[in-house]
């Protein structure tokens, strides 16, 4: 019987087009044993709910560097609860000024990683904190 | 069980979702769950759609639910994309171009790793496909990984097959060779607005001239779908691809050639059913002894040779044939 394999979905919630960043944790995210599942840029909340239900992920990744991620970031989280999937873990990264974390830790975000973090650090933290959903 | 089945006829996103990802991790209880869903499956038309990478699949794909979505029909897609033989990980783009469909509930849509399957498809892809079928889906688009010459295993799947092709791609030779080209029960040139696009569809049908017979009389015929950025021209193109898919399914129905698809889907699942009964279990005892290191060592080191290597293993596990007393 093979092991279960991490599924994690890279998501671009909101009007942004700068994916750079984004696609290059994808390739991380491979390169770390993960199946990855990208949606691409100037995704809804609620697309990325959807998606990441129908493709059955543990973890969802957020990237935005507009400056929304007050919105988007707890939106992605409420829907995910409301459709019964809050034991997907949700994390983000992007420009996201320190006052900002506590209020997004409370919507559920589980780590945040801004401009400075490595890879390393971020497939590190999801290796310790995330499985395979049982 | 029963009641997780249950779900999943129902159509219960998180269920279905879950029982496919059970089918790729191989875990034990889904050959239970496939058991009982089997007897509500057979009603889906199953539709291939292969090609090379970056032929255009998944953006045909994504026009297609759109096209199928507007004649009623529910769509369920499988679509695969390669796992790195180095880490294990895979990167599943596919879905990109579909995610216009995310919120639609009459859409369900789900990418997977080959997970080191030859053939452009995984070995959940055959099971998942009876999953989306028996959770009530009318149509599901079977999406294979670019493919080169030779990943035929599609046909073992699909009722009606889509081959995609785009100019440009090789020489006349190309269109005579074995493979991928015989297989397919509509051909589309896509990107057919590129240089060299009217030489392909003379190629191809050429090739189909040569043909000595067609079963039921379908000869396949070749679309040609232009630019995604006609959108006009591009969404007509592919609803005649959809309809043409349509009446590919009719005429496999009126000619009574149902039955040759559906057997060839029987016998693939028998043989993987029978290789995940019989040789995974040894397969894996071996790995989890040490065995088969040891045996690859001896053949790196040329001590000993695969098959003399394989009838040992044969003869441990396989009973001796008890031959008739006379």
């Amino acid at each position: 019987m093979a092991k279960r394999r991490l599924r994690v979905m890279v998501a671009k919630p909101g009007l942004d087009g700068h994916d750079r960043g984004a696609r290059v944790l994808a390739r991380a995210f491979r390169d770390a044993g993960y199946e990855v599942i990208y949606t691409g840029c100037h995704q809804t909340p609620e697309q990325i709910a959807s998606a990441a239900i129908q493709e059955d992920v543990d973890l969802v990744g957020l990237s935005n560097l507009s400056g929304a991620h007050n919105y988007l970031y707890p939106e992605v989280c409420r829907l995910l609860k409301e459709k019964g999937a809050e034991d997907v873990t949700v994390i983000g990264g992007g420009i996201i000024p320190d006052k900002d974390f506590q209020k997004l830790y409370d919507a559920g975000i589980k780590a945040l990683f801004v401009p400075g973090a490595t890879l390393e650090s971020i497939t590190s933290w999801i290796d310790q904190n995330v499985s395979p959903r049982e | 069980m029963e009641d997780k089945t249950r779900k999943i006829r129902e159509g219960d996103i998180r269920a279905v979702s879950r029982l496919i990802r059970n089918l790729e991790d191989r875990i034990p209880t889904t050959d239970e769950a496939i058991r009982h869903l089997f007897p509500f499956t057979g009603k889906a038309h199953i539709i291939g759609i292969t090609g090379s990478p970056g032929a255009g699949k998944s953006t045909l794909t994504d026009e297609l639910i759109y096209a199928f979505r507007q004649m009623g029909k529910t769509v369920g897609v499988m679509a695969v994309d390669p796992t790195s033989p180095f880490s294990g990980g895979a990167i599943l783009g596919d879905r990109i171009r579909m995610q216009r469909h995310a919120e639609d509930p009459g859409v369900f849509v789900r990418s997977l790793a080959t997970r080191g399957a030859l053939g452009g498809l995984s070995k959940a892809v055959g099971e998942g496909i009876h999953v989306l079928d028996a959770m009530g889906k009318d149509i599901i688009i079977v999406e294979t990984v670019g493919t080169g010459q030779q990943e035929v295993e599609i046909i073992d799947h699909a009722h009606t097959v889509i081959v995609v092709l785009v100019p440009g791609m090789g020489d006349e030779i190309q269109a005579i060779k074995a493979g991928i080209l015989e297989i397919a029960d509509i051909f589309v040139i896509n990107k057919a607005d590129r240089e060299g696009a009217g030489k392909l569809f003379k190629e191809i049908r050429g090739s189909l001239d040569m043909a000595k017979n067609f079963p039921g009389g379908w000869r396949p015929p070749i679309l040609m779908v232009e630019s995604l950025f006609e959108t006009h021209s591009f969404s007509q193109s592919v609803a005649e691809l959809a309809q043409k898919t349509l009446d590919h399914h009719q005429l496999l129905i009126d000619k009574d050639l149902m039955g040759d698809r559906k057997r060839r889907k029987a016998t693939a699942e028998m043989n993987e059913a029978i290789r995940a009964a019989v040789l995974e279990p040894v397969l894996d005892e071996l790995v989890s002894s040490g065995r088969l290191d040891e045996m690859i060592q001896k053949l790196v080191d040329r001590a000993s040779d695969p098959y003399t290597m394989a009838a040992e293993v044969a003869k441990q596990y396989l009973a001796p044939k008890k031959t008739e007393e006379p």
